[in-house]
């Protein structure tokens, strides 16, 4: 476990975690409720309102972009900030400048990138839609994220490099890798945004989901192992369960999950032993996602009476729980006789939702309920809003993946069904009012996640306010902080 | 056994080898071949020996610049997989070689909406300009948006060769010179190659909305035009009445 509780708020560049860890807070209510309004298009059409900039086509990136760099990649900014200073009891390398340069930097190109999609500037490639010079300006932002990132592991002042930051180094060397290479385009002309992809065809959609697979995989699995490696075993008070397990695990997830991207194009024209070698190594992965799982679950043994006493465990666990159920459904739907039906259909939409709200989202959730106290030097404005959160947040992802079983699995069993004459049963449109109901249910549970994350927002809000306050910690709540 | 594991944790340049080594291996096994293995790209000619897949008319491409705009991909699919619901509703499944100028691919991951990949022909022009204008006007039960703008709209096609140019540079055999040109015509036979020379591209443009005056308005070029050309020709290039069923078996 980390070596260091002690260190003041002076030894630590604290100013840029918070920079990072409140954008990502505004991201997650904006790319959320982006979200709620694109389920809504789905469930109630009329709010497309014939405006170009919010059709669902358009809009759809917003979202995605917003969840996942906005959100996501604005929090590991901020916790591989807070972790690799705190595990390696050094101060942050890099000047002011490095730093507002990936802030701003990072922040920038999204609402570029964003403003863009509604205006109609697209890629059209799935997670990897900003345009050249978005993709440009990312880019540089990651390479001086790398440069400071490891440099402050060179000035450690242990000898070991502790284990959450192996993993928020493989997301860094991996992401700008899958990065650059699905990227690689030629513009039409350098002072208008449009290009065309290097590649074409079935090479491209190889790259595409090469890049597509693994930005799940390393952006949003391994980055987050990372933050879940260092906030569990604090939250908990009790040292990771197994090192030896850590080390088996973090190779093998970085070797197997660049295998399996090809499960995305099953049955698609690609040549069958690429995807038959991705389904063989997608149930592979079950192993190294379940140890990561059992590595953190079992962190707490010896401390499981704080799932009932601690909510921000709560919010923990149950991530971790997510992760090892949704990593049990990705391999099960990589094989090709499940993918089959699942394919193209919302099981996929929901599976997704699995890893991206129950693990992705509540691990950051709950980490940020450790970390943004310490941040301030203050203590959590009210415990009992976190648990609230915590219940309204899991009743919300509940409801959105098992609307998302039976719209997607439905309509999968519809579009194959036979008459007793050999002909289809259904028509495709026969499907979609079929959809109705599961949509317009998923979108609820879509407003469930987002009314906690303002729950969030507003028990943020008055911690740090209080914080500003009173310069000492004050005990304004209950703490269950180890 | 003892882990000597210490060696990577106490040295982050070993650690970030090690990693770039083990986060490699996958995507060049995988990926790497099919730039090299032939098969990859079935070869589809028609009976006078000419390539039955062609690039894009520019009409049909700024069609398909709209598309990519306007995010269809997010519905809608251009990939029919080997299966026989696939086949009654959507027909033949697809080639690598009918994607093989699609810079991006569009093969999608989602049908919120039916796929695309052979739409071309199976309605007319009418239906399509009245459906993207208001779907609900074909299909009551439809949930997809409304997209009157695409008829009031005039086409910007200003800057169609630049971006011709720019497809040839990632590999669409455009042609600029007499010599691909010449190709072109070998290739694809006369009537395609001058479709795709670039210089004459703007002209045969207008020509083709004209022509086909897709969007019912023929005093303009709309972005219709385009549109409805591009869908009009999707999955229309092979035959695949003059092929044996089990051809293209073997390229899976």
């Amino acid at each position: 476990m980390a070596h260091s509780s002690a260190g003041s708020v002076e030894q630590y560049n604290y100013d840029i975690v918070k920079k990072f860890a409140i954008a990502s807070l505004i991201w997650g209510i904006a790319g959320m409720f982006t979200g709620v309004w694109l389920a809504s298009e789905l469930a109630w059409p009329f709010l497309n309102f014939d405006i170009a900039q919010i059709t669902f086509g358009r809009l759809r990136p917003v979202h995605t972009s917003g969840v996942i760099f906005g959100f996501g990649g604005n929090a590991l900014f901020a916790t591989s900030f807070y972790v690799v200073q705190r595990t390696c009891q050094a101060r942050l390398a890099g000047s002011r400048n490095a730093h507002y340069f990936m802030f701003y930097g990072w922040n920038g190109a999204l609402i570029i990138a964003g403003i863009g999609y509604m205006m109609g500037i697209t890629q059209a490639r799935e997670y990897a839609e900003p345009e050249w010079y978005v993709d440009i300006m990312i880019t540089l932002v990651w390479l001086v994220y790398f440069w400071v990132f490891v440099t402050t592991i060179t000035r450690r002042n242990q000898p070991h490099i502790y284990v959450a930051n192996w993993f928020y180094m493989a997301f860094i060397l991996a992401t700008a890798i899958l990065h650059i290479f699905n990227n690689l385009a030629v513009p039409v002309s350098f002072t208008g945004a449009k290009s065309y992809s290097l590649f074409a065809g079935a090479q491209d959609a190889m790259t595409q989901w090469w890049y597509g697979h693994n930005a799940v995989g390393f952006f949003l699995t391994a980055a987050f192992l990372g933050m879940m490696y260092y906030f569990v075993p604090k939250q908990a008070g009790r040292p990771v369960y197994s090192y030896r397990l850590s080390i088996v695990h973090f190779w093998a997830l970085g070797f197997m999950y660049m295998w399996v991207g090809t499960h995305h194009l099953h049955w698609t024209a690609i040549p069958d032993w690429t995807s038959s070698l991705a389904a063989v190594f997608s149930i592979l992965l079950l192993m190294p996602s379940w140890g990561g799982m059992i590595n953190g679950i079992m962190t707490l043994s010896g401390a499981w009476d704080k799932l009932r006493t601690d909510p921000i465990m709560m919010f923990m666990i149950t991530a971790l729980s997510f992760y090892g159920m949704s990593t049990f459904e990705g391999p099960m739907m990589a094989l090709k006789e499940v993918n089959a039906l699942s394919h193209y259909t919302d099981w996929t939409v929901g599976h997704v939702h699995s890893g991206a709200l129950g693990w992705v989202a509540l691990i950051t959730i709950g980490s940020f309920y450790h970390m943004i106290p310490k941040l301030w030097n203050t203590e959590l404005y009210s415990m009992r809003l976190v648990k609230l959160h915590f219940f309204v947040a899991t009743l919300g992802i509940i409801l959105y993946i098992t609307a998302m079983w039976s719209s997607g699995i439905g309509q999968g069993m519809m579009l194959r069904e036979f008459d007793e004459y050999g002909n289809l049963a259904n028509t495709f449109i026969s499907t979609v009012t079929f959809m109705h109901a599961p949509l317009v249910a998923r979108a609820i549970g879509g407003m469930f996640f987002v009314s906690g994350m303002l729950l969030m927002a507003f028990n943020i809000y008055m911690t740090i306010r209080n914080a500003k306050r009173e310069p000492a910690v004050g005990s304004v709540a209950q703490t269950v902080n180890a | 056994m003892k882990l000597k594991h210490e060696i990577f944790e106490t040295n982050i340049g070993l650690l970030i080898i090690f990693t770039m080594i083990a986060i490699s291996i996958g995507g060049l096994v995988e990926i790497t071949p099919l730039f090299y293995i032939n098969d990859t790209v079935e070869d589809v000619r028609r009976a006078d020996g000419t390539q039955a897949v062609r690039p894009y008319t520019p009409l049909e491409q700024r069609g398909r610049d709209i598309y990519t705009r306007e995010g269809c991909y997010n519905c809608h699919s251009q990939m029919i997989r080997p299966f026989r619901d696939e086949a009654l509703r959507y027909g033949h499944y697809s080639l690598a070689a009918e994607s093989q100028y699609d810079h991006p691919f569009q093969w999608g991951s989602k049908r919120t909406g039916p796929d695309l990949a052979r739409v071309g022909g199976k309605y007319s022009d009418t239906w399509h300009v009245k459906h993207l204008v208001r779907p609900k006007s074909v299909v009551p039960e439809s949930i997809m948006p409304n997209y009157p703008w695409l008829l009031e709209n005039d086409l910007d096609y200003s800057d169609i060769q630049a971006r011709m140019e720019a497809l040839k540079k990632v590999g669409v055999p455009y042609s600029l010179t007499q010599e691909e040109y010449d190709s072109n015509v070998k290739q694809f036979g006369k009537a395609v190659a001058d479709k795709l020379d670039i210089t004459r591209a703007d002209e045969n443009l207008v020509s083709e909305a004209q022509d086909n005056n897709r969007d019912g308005i023929p005093s303009r070029i709309t972005e219709m035009d385009a549109l409805v050309a591009y869908l009009q020709m999707l999955g229309t290039l092979i035959d695949f009445k003059a092929h044996d069923e089990h051809e293209f078996i073997k390229a899976r």
